[in-house]
């Protein structure tokens, strides 16, 4: 998937983010191709929730640029990455609870009528058009999603990213909360995103979530990336030695490694 | 909603309080806000009956509902204020600092310092009106913005708001009270002068009647247009026929009412019409007053804002998960500032509403106003927690405290002990309301 002679879809390079002294994210350079599946692992506090909340416009770097269709661009808030077409689902989902589907899916960008009121009516029949695609079985659209099952918040949350048409888009921790079956529901959806050339970052703590969806692996380590690696080329152990060593698989010793396979 | 009618036609009960509840569900009529509407009608009639049937009388529901229009008033954006997690208890203070602007503004600043408008102007209500409402928005700002964009919480900066504006009043009147307003402002406070007429009446309670017409046919049409399901016609005849009845009833209510005799007369003369002696004190009905008239057009231009306006939802948003609205690239500083802005305005329509009642202003106007408003949001089930309130419930609620003090002071119930019924209904009501969600909140949502 991955064409080294393509201009990458976004490019972040040496973005820095410091909280007081600690630098969260410490000179990281990533970039991400059209319909590739770029997984993002690392420990606890590695940095790799801190460095996509800066592409998606939710905490500001430091320094650093980046770059969407080899073009730089400029982004301060979450305005500007979903203008790029970048679309994020958060760990907490970020979900108003007290507001039904719709209101969700469209907090922030809703439709209105030409009097400039909220038009419910087409908010509500176009989520109920793209939750058909994601997740048939859902038919709560007048309830306030506090009421709803953990995957069907999901769902919500993901309607919102996808509805907007994403080119990329980030998803932090997309099954840490569901069950067996509703995260095979997720990966399908990452497959079928994948299909239709949408970039997408996979962020996970564990590299058994993501490692068969991703064409390639970053692990990143105190702030910074220990490498990158396609997924073809490794196997979970290897990764497993890069993020709890923060090393690359070749630079750490045999025995370590297989202390901890 | 669409969910709880379709299981229930879906399995046929076979109880008949279950068959009424699918019925009660299928008119999707709001439970929180009809229960509260019953424990009003429940109050009135207890205290009919118990005054030996005096109470519910044109004169005296007339008077109830100007005394409770500003405090409903003000309630409506206390419920926006509430949803996104702030407070504002400065609004007593607000309400005293520009009630007492009008009346300066009107006896002394205007006529004599400007020399505009010439007195007896007809302009000058709505210039008072209008420098008022700058004021009360300028307060709401100055607030909103120390609370929005510098951070200080709320209660914080509107309990300094309190005790400074307060101040405020005693320095803008040199510490007398002030009379003698406008005559074309009094009209706000209602009264023979303030009211609308009988003919004017019935026109406005049919536009009302036709607009409820309009709207249900509306919705109902924007809902075949995309396919949703829809109420059963049953249904929506029995909501259009009941609301335009309430409409209708409340209308011939006010205009039971007439022009005392001297003003029958006065106005028999202008009309240029004679009237006999004996059918002067019912020959000309009040009609509906304008203070209820401000009430009823801040309840529905507010619930639009609150529910079909991107403000609104933004507010209901940001109470329901601050952290959401941010992500979501709502400007959420600005939102609240607006809330407090749109709080302020409301203080300057409560205010010019007692200045006309009481043709002027007095130190102490609106002192501890803050807390009844407050216990009217909160009573009409907006949460503290965030997210949740509606502005018609914080309307009804402040007209449920109004209704009890009313009643009380009515039986002759020294004012003491009206406090202490108020204190414990408030807190009654809203842990009433608190463990019938925590109990059945799901469920009754999802219509069983």
């Amino acid at each position: 998937m991955t064409d080294e002679g393509k201009t990458p879809l976004v490019e972040m390079r040496d973005i820095k983010v410091a909280f007081g002294g600690v630098h969260a994210v410490d000179g990281v350079s990533i970039d991400l191709y059209e319909g590739e599946v770029m997984g993002l692992v690392g420990g606890n506090g590695a940095g790799k929730s801190t460095l996509m909340r800066v592409l998606s416009g939710a905490h500001p770097a430091n320094s650093g640029q980046i770059l969407v269709d080899g073009q730089p661009v400029r982004i301060d808030n979450t305005r500007d990455a979903k203008r790029l077409n970048i679309e994020t689902i958060y760990q907490t989902l970020a979900l108003a609870d007290n507001i039904a589907a719709p209101g969700n899916v469209f907090l922030g960008r809703e439709l209105t009528t030409p009097f400039g009121s909220l038009d419910d009516g087409a908010m509500e029949s176009a989520t109920r058009e793209v939750m058909g695609r994601l997740n048939p079985n859902f038919t709560n659209f007048r309830q306030p999603v506090v009421s709803l099952s953990g995957g069907q918040r999901q769902a919500v949350a993901i309607a919102r990213a996808v509805h907007f048409n994403a080119r990329i888009l980030i998803m932090d921790e997309p099954t840490a909360a569901l069950g067996p079956a509703e995260t095979a529901q997720v990966r399908d959806l990452v497959k079928q995103l994948k299909s239709e050339g949408i970039g997408i970052f996979l962020i996970s703590h564990d590299i058994h979530d993501v490692f068969d969806l991703s064409d390639r692996i970053s692990v990143m380590y105190h702030g910074q990336i220990v490498g990158t690696v396609k997924h073809d080329e490794v196997t979970t152990d290897d990764v497993l030695g890069m993020i709890i060593l923060g090393q690359e698989p070749d630079q750490a010793n045999g025995d370590e490694r297989a202390s901890l396979a | 909603m669409a969910q709880p009618s379709g299981t229930a036609a879906a399995q046929p009960s076979s109880s008949t309080p279950a068959r009424l509840r699918s019925a009660f569900a299928a008119t999707e009529i709001d439970v929180r806000l009809f229960g509260m509407l019953v424990a009003l009608v429940v109050i009135l009639l207890g205290f009919h009956v118990l005054s030996g049937g005096k109470l519910i009388s044109p004169a005296n529901m007339i008077t109830l509902a100007v005394q409770a229009s500003g405090t409903a008033i003000m309630a409506t954006g206390m419920v926006l204020i509430i949803v996104s997690r702030n407070i504002d208890l400065s609004v007593g203070s607000q309400v005293g600092v520009i009630a007492m602007a009008y009346a300066v503004l009107m006896t002394d600043f205007l006529p004599d310092v400007i020399g505009f408008p010439a007195v007896g102007s007809p302009l000058m209500w709505i210039v008072a009106l209008g420098l008022g409402l700058g004021v009360g928005i300028m307060i709401g700002g100055l607030q909103g913005f120390i609370i929005a964009y510098i951070g200080v919480p709320s209660f914080v900066v509107t309990l300094g708001g309190l005790l400074a504006f307060r101040g405020v009043v005693w320095v803008l009147s040199e510490g007398a009270a002030v009379t003698g307003i406008d005559s074309t402002f009094r009209a706000f406070g209602g009264g023979a002068n303030g009211s609308l007429g009988g003919d004017l009446t019935w026109a406005l309670a049919i536009i009302g009647c036709l607009a409820i017409v309009a709207l249900l046919i509306y919705n109902r049409r924007q809902r075949r247009n995309y396919g949703f399901q829809l109420r059963p016609l049953w249904a929506e005849v029995l909501i259009g026929a009941v609301a335009c009845g309430v409409v209708l009833l409340l209308a011939y209510g006010a205009n039971q009412e007439y022009l005392p005799r001297g003003l029958a007369a006065r106005r028999a003369e202008e009309l240029g019409i004679v009237v006999p002696e004996d059918e002067l004190g019912t020959r000309f009905p009040m009609g509906v007053s304008w203070p209820i008239i401000l009430l009823i057009g801040v309840t529905i231009v507010m619930t639009f804002v609150a529910t079909r306006r991107r403000f609104g939802r933004y507010v209901y948003a940001y109470g329901g998960n601050p952290e959401a609205a941010d992500l979501a690239g709502i400007n959420t500083r600005w939102t609240i500032m607006k809330t407090f802005m749109l709080m302020g305005a409301l203080c300057a329509i409560a205010a010019a509403i007692v200045v006309g009642r009481l043709n002027g202003a007095a130190q102490d106007l609106g002192t501890t106003q803050e807390l009844l408003v407050i216990a009217a949001a909160v009573v009409g089930g907006t949460s503290f927690a965030g997210g949740i309130g509606t502005i018609p419930g914080a309307v009804l609620g402040a007209f449920v405290m109004q209704s009890l003090a009313y009643g009380l002071a009515f039986m002759g119930v020294p004012s003491p002990v009206q406090s202490i019924v108020a204190g414990i209904v408030l807190v009654v009501a809203v842990g009433l309301d608190s463990w019938n969600r925590r109990r059945g909140g799901g469920r009754r949502r999802a219509g069983t």
